[in-house]
């Protein structure tokens, strides 16, 4: 029944070329523009880390000394704090982060100086955020507290330096330091650039820079403090910076402590845990408030910071608004090419087809449009996402058609056409076949 | 023209009129937003920040030894006034639509118990104010006594310029000349008033703060090096940052050059806007094409119509009517169905601009807006129209003999 279904409909396609093209063409640019800018949100507002960010936490501290009238505590920590509750070791994993640029060459490759992003971490960092490494291995605790110049390195400076072959052991110049390389990631890309994501409330809106690369060196933490001495820059201070002091003692923010928590019982006792240390701290005169502890999940603190940059919503918001258009179209387009079979169709009632038959057959032809609209759509969508793709924004290497999209592409297509064609539909099937032979 | 009947044949057809009316009435909300949207950013883009931007270059170094930065400023100093076509050199802390550096809150009054906002201090040394082309409005120019070392990012008690809009902020309706504000421990006195000086990077509360910057004279020092303001003839700015760049390996070798931050303020101001532009070419796309599948909404229908009424135009016409009169049936029926859709979508229109103003700090939209749009939807719905309209007018009165088929 259904195949002749699908036959009816193909001829009552072919019979107004004109009108079915004008329906698939306006399904078409509807599920492109919304498949585009859906496919844009669902990357840059995914999970980065897919079964396990439910287990990682981004706990924080008010560490000001006196009164904060705001009531969140800042995005990051100050060094003091971090570090204390770094040491106390009382998560699964845990791993300190900071940012620097410094210079680097490297001593036995003939290319100029360059100021490479670092990434100051603990050993936890590597399997807290299933970092995948390609040669070598990442440094181990004994490296952290032994303050050892070792690195990591990204795929895209071996790449660079070393043509991607194995550069484990080689040695880096950064600033005035040689380092060793232990460790050569395998390309990774996480989106956003999640373990470093701060200040997004602040951005207003404009939250690109989240989907960065990561960064090209990887060093311990403790080390690399003392490489990159002066290198370093506050997130922000709550009183000024006094020239000479070192930032590990100054009163500014500029440290991020992530920590992996498996189970509920133990979040809750880092909570607590977390509480009792403001509270400490408080009490020893260091902190002038207790209360403003707070640890969120990796997806909350990536919701709090709305990663998902504004620009993007309202394209999402726009091509569904034009997606709507698109369908009021094809609503009104269906309805008129439906009632003009009315002869037709009260033949067909007359003859003994049911309404419920009518009405099924009128869903197909409505369906088949939807398929080929959403055919249309697929091959203006990839043009879509291969227009951004060429776009200067920092997520635009990103951007790609994954299977699930591409399902969705056609479920999309073909259920906004089902529901453009239930109203006519409906129409039709109520179509009184005595008035329709009458005018035959 | 009886308007009487074009309704009554309008309520036949209930459903298809109230679809197209609703399409129309969402085309005229999206419509009105995305055109207030596209103005606002292309407004936005043409910000003044208040500086010679055809004749200004910025060079920046990074990796350099801080030690080493009094003897960096005075090599780079030296070593890029000597190239050709260099009309002055001055070390400044950012530049507009670069970088930002001395990002700090400010309270007008010691205690800091009147916190003012968010602010940009641009602290760039002696010949800087003139090389930037600033404007004053109020006060006098800096005085060579003004500038004053650093040991901060600020002087700590320093006179500064602020602009008239970050002046009309702090003090509304007084003369600002003298007034003091603070950061912290450090202190200011208002020596002057500039037109326009933009901070680098855009405003932190929103489009209107942009212009909340203030100058301070400042010494070269291990407080104030690395980057470097280049004044040259707009002609031969992009040679002359070019040399500066090359000539950068022999004086500065020790320091890299940061490429991104390094370029003719008019590089950086087309980098900086560049998001803007697209997303208003975007929205002009998404625009154009909604007008499109609206008219195309509108032929399709129209043509149906026309078909559908071929015996009851040919019976018209037999009677007596004229083509025209035929023509501007169609015309006027789609004049009514355009007007209700206008008429909900001015509603949509504002409800979706609510919505915006929520989410994207924009203002309310202008009233003006909605007769343009109104305008610009009864023109495509009457071109729209129009050919689906000339060929009822074409129906022959002999059509009313004939049955439907």
């Amino acid at each position: 029944m259904f195949a002749y279904y699908m036959d009816l409909a193909l001829r009552s396609l072919r019979r107004s070329p004109v009108l079915t093209a004008l329906m698939v063409l306006a399904i078409a640019v509807g599920i492109g523009a919304s498949m585009t800018t859906l496919t844009v949100m669902h990357l840059l507002s995914g999970d980065p880390l897919p079964g396990r960010s439910q287990h990682i936490f981004y706990p924080q501290v008010d560490p000001t000394s006196h009164f904060n009238p705001h009531s969140h505590p800042y995005d990051m920590m100050d060094y003091h704090s971090a570090v204390d509750l770094w040491s106390a070791q009382r998560a699964d994993r845990q791993a300190l982060i900071t940012v620097s640029a410094l210079r680097l060459t490297a001593p036995t490759v003939n290319q100029p100086a360059l100021m490479a992003q670092m990434l100051s971490t603990t050993t936890d960092f590597f399997p807290m955020f299933a970092v995948p490494l390609q040669y070598g291995n990442a440094w181990t605790a004994q490296d952290d507290a032994r303050h050892a110049r070792v690195a990591v390195i990204s795929a895209d400076l071996n790449n660079k330096l070393f043509q991607g072959s194995n550069s484990v052991g080689r040695t880096l110049r950064l600033k005035d330091t040689d380092v060793r390389i232990v460790g050569v990631l395998a390309p990774w890309r996480p989106s956003p650039q999640f373990y470093e994501v701060v200040g997004g409330r602040f951005s207003d809106g404009d939250t690109a820079s989240f989907y960065n690369r990561p960064e090209d060196v990887f060093m311990p933490f403790f080390s690399s403090l003392e490489v990159n001495d002066g290198g370093f820059n506050p997130f922000t201070c709550w009183s000024a910076l006094d020239p000479g002091v070192k930032l590990q003692n100054s009163t500014c923010v500029w440290v991020a402590l992530w920590v992996q928590l498996g189970s509920a019982g133990k979040v809750s006792g880092y909570r607590d845990y977390l509480a009792a240390y403001a509270e400490q701290q408080k009490a020893l005169g260091r902190f002038a408030r207790a209360d403003n502890t707070r640890m969120f999940d990796l997806m909350q603190w990536l919701d709090f910071n709305r990663v998902v940059p504004s620009d993007v919503r309202l394209q999402t918001w726009l091509a569904f608004a034009f997606l709507a258009i698109c369908l009021f179209n094809t609503i009104g387009l269906l309805l008129a090419k439906f009632l003009r079979r009315a002869g037709e169709i009260g033949v067909r009632r007359a003859l003994g087809a049911s309404r419920m038959a009518v009405f099924a057959q009128c869903l197909v032809e409505a369906g088949m449009i939807g398929l080929l609209g959403g055919l249309g759509g697929l091959l203006l969508t990839l043009l879509g996402l291969w227009l951004i793709r060429r776009q200067p924004v920092e997520y635009a290497d990103l951007i790609h058609l994954d299977p699930s999209m591409f399902g969705l592409t056609f479920a999309l297509a073909i259920a906004a056409s089902l529901l453009a064609g239930v109203l006519p539909a409906l129409r039709a099937s109520r179509i009184v076949p005595a008035l329709q032979l009458k005018t035959l | 023209m009886q308007i009487q009947p074009i309704i009554a044949a309008l309520r036949k057809h209930r459903l298809a009129t109230v679809l197209l009316a609703l399409e129309i009435a969402l085309a005229c909300a999206v419509l009105c937003n995305a055109c207030f949207l596209i103005i606002s950013r292309v407004q936005h883009t043409h910000v003044d920040s208040g500086v010679d931007e055809s004749a200004l270059a910025a060079v920046k170094l990074t990796g350099y030894d801080p030690a080493s930065s009094v003897d960096l400023n005075a090599r780079v100093l030296s070593g890029l006034a000597k190239l050709p076509g260099v009309q002055s050199v001055n070390v400044i802390n950012a530049v507009p639509f670069g970088d930002h550096a001395g990002t700090a809150g400010i309270s007008t009054d010691a205690a800091g118990k009147h916190f003012a906002g968010i602010v940009d201090f641009y602290v760039g040394g002696p010949g800087s104010f003139k090389a930037l082309g600033l404007k004053l409005v109020a006060g006098s120019l800096p005085m060579a006594s003004d500038a004053q070392p650093l040991d901060s990012f600020v002087p700590e008690n320093a006179t500064v310029w602020v602009t008239r809009a970050l002046a009309d902020h702090l003090w509304p309706g007084t003369d600002p000349l003298g007034k003091e504000f603070w950061t912290d421990k450090f202190h200011f006195r208002v020596g002057g008033v500039l037109a326009h000086l933009a901070r680098p990077w855009g405003g932190e509360g929103g489009p209107s703060t942009i212009d909340w910057s203030v100058y301070v004279p400042a010494q070269a020092g291990r407080q104030l090096a690395g980057t470097y303001l280049l004044h040259a003839a707009p002609t031969e700015l992009p040679r002359v940052l070019r040399d500066a760049r090359a000539a950068m390996a022999s004086i500065a070798p020790d320091a890299v050059v940061d490429s991104k931050n390094s370029q003719t303020l008019g590089t950086l101001r087309e980098t900086y806007f560049r998001q803007d532009r697209l997303m208003s070419g975007i929205l002009l796309g998404v625009i154009c094409a909604l007008l499109l599948v609206t008219a195309l909404g509108i032929v399709g229908l129209a043509s149906f119509w026309v078909q559908q009424r071929r015996r009851q135009i040919g019976v018209r016409r037999a009677l007596g009517a004229t083509r025209s009169d035929i023509l501007s049936y169609f015309q006027t029926e789609n004049f009514l169905i355009v007007s209700g859709g206008i008429v909900l979508g001015m509603v949509l229109a504002f409800a979706i601009n609510l919505l915006l103003m929520q989410h994207y700090e924009l203002p309310r939209l202008p009233l003006y807006y909605l007769p343009i749009g109104a305008l610009s939807l009864y023109v495509i719905g009457q071109l729209a129209v129009l050919g689906p309209a000339l060929r009822a007018a074409a129906v022959p009165p002999v059509e009313a003999t004939r049955s439907v088929g």
